[in-house]
């Protein structure tokens, strides 16, 4: 189910273009019938991001729905992102990726002790970008708002067995992906710090966010 | 406690191996039942699929504090997993174990398909309202589970992704999802061994890629028994050195 498409939107038209560090979240809202690009700058870069109609927050990007409702797990174009309530967010229109996860969840201090030892409870995490980019916005939300997310350029296969596997990213550089908001969108991005996991060469790297206007 | 209830019989038809003198409750759910109760550490809870046709959407609190609930992505990344069975764990998002599945005559269950909706039940078997279907009205996954939040102050925020008991869907080498029908016998059962106080919420509601046209969601029966926690020598603690990890975090809090 690689669905590769690439996209004739020039970056030199674009209404914002942002180049964001690893390691730091980024807030941000997406009108309808804008596009947004995210552009894996130096490759296999987990980008762990959530959406929220921007109008009721409540209502947020559902990894379920999404995934029944195209009868699959991988995200690629073509794909719709579902909400909770079973609408529209946004849909995947181009993607030189081909596949993008969305069961692997974002990580957090808690998981590391789990997943890796005790101490690395205090390394830099996901959850943690998306907390203090919640806080600081001072919107309401919190961590009750946090359901399970995509991860943008991540591989994660399951077997026909039932085995979850993290495998090495079908990402490289300057592979992209890109979603037209199918309504107003509150975008939460973690530009991935995690430096326990093979899966980014344990290097997090930058990402480039770019935004058209809706094009009619 | 037994005596007054009579639950004898009832444990005996679904549970024969159990002493009675420790089964705490038993229930029998409709298809498209909805169900919540708080239940404390060392309850198992045993459900059993009764005609082969059952569905339980479930999901789980931290009772004391319902901000810690089930993480399917982190029980599935810790475990190196994509369904459940015995052996298993299901992982909070703070790292500790809710609860086990300490034994399991199923194989598989879904932890990735979530629940249906209105829309969904509605594309799939039609109209049919309480007005002329009575208690035989079509539910649907997540309508039942939001009416259980509903009654301990939680909503739509609080509705994470579930596990399906008695539900297969397969992954093909492209993605794409195959579920399996029949998967689950009559009188199957799974036994989930509760590691921490915790608010269990359930519908028996179809699962969302069941592709009967007809809705009869099948009964589900239920003996909670007091079981205590996993032990030292645990094949739920000792399946991989992820779980042996979060068993410490996780009794870290009652010490």
């Amino acid at each position: 189910m690689h669905t590769l498409r690439a996209s004739t939107l020039e970056p030199a038209t674009a209404a914002f273009d942002y180049t964001h560090p690893a390691g730091e979240p980024w807030l941000h809202t997406v009108r309808r019938g804008q596009v947004l690009r995210i552009i894996d700058l130096e490759g296999n870069q987990a980008v762990d991001t959530l959406f929220f109609n921007a109008a009721d927050t409540a209502e947020s990007y559902s990894m379920t729905d999404t995934m029944v409702r195209q009868g699959g797990i991988y995200l690629s174009t073509g794909t719709v992102l579902y909400s909770n309530r079973g609408n529209p967010l946004l849909t995947i229109i181009a993607d030189t990726c081909g596949r993008h996860d969305t069961l692997g969840g974002a990580c957090a201090a808690e998981s590391n002790t789990v997943r890796y030892a005790p101490q690395k409870k205090f390394m830099h995490s996901c959850r943690d970008n998306f907390l203090i980019a919640l806080a600081h916005a001072d919107i309401g939300m919190g961590k009750r708002d946090l359901p399970p997310n995509i991860n943008f350029f991540m591989n994660v296969p399951v077997t026909t067995e039932g085995g979850l596997t993290f495998e090495d990213g079908v990402s490289a550089p300057g592979k992209y992906v890109e979603l037209r908001a199918e309504t107003d969108v509150l975008v939460l991005v973690s530009n991935c710090p995690q430096l326990n996991n093979p899966c980014n060469a344990y290097n997090p790297t930058p990402v480039r966010f770019v935004i058209w206007d809706a094009q009619d | 406690m037994a005596s007054d209830m009579n639950l004898e019989p009832h444990v005996a038809s679904l549970a024969p191996e159990l002493d009675p003198a420790r089964v705490l409750f038993t229930e029998t759910f409709p298809g498209g039942g909805h169900w919540s109760y708080r239940l404390k550490r060392g309850t198992t809870l045993r459900f059993i699929d009764i005609d082969g046709t059952a569905n339980v959407s479930l999901l789980l609190y931290r009772a004391d504090e319902k901000l810690e609930r089930l993480n399917l992505p982190d029980t599935l990344k810790a475990q190196h997993t994509a369904h459940l069975t015995a052996g298993h764990v299901l992982y909070s998002d703070m790292g500790r174990i809710l609860a086990s599945i300490a034994a399991d005559t199923v194989g598989w269950h879904d932890p990735l398909c979530g629940v249906s909706d209105a829309g969904m039940a509605r594309a799939r078997y039609g109209e049919q309202r309480y007005q002329e279907h009575r208690n035989a009205m079509v539910r649907n996954g997540r309508d039942s589970l939001l009416i259980e939040l509903g009654k301990w102050g939680l909503g739509l925020r609080d509705l994470v992704p579930n596990v399906n008991l008695f539900s297969k869907v397969g992954v093909d080498a492209d993605g794409r999802f195959g579920f399996v029908a029949g998967h689950s016998a009559p009188g199957a059962h799974v036994d989930l061994r509760l590691e921490m106080d915790v608010l269990v919420v359930l519908s028996t509601a179809p699962h969302p890629l069941d592709p009967r046209p007809e809705y009869q969601p099948g009964k589900v029966g239920l003996v909670a028994w007091q079981s205590g926690t996993a032990g030292a020598d645990d094949p739920c603690r000792n399946s991989c050195p992820e779980n042996r990890r979060g068993y410490a975090n996780t009794e870290l809090i009652y010490r």
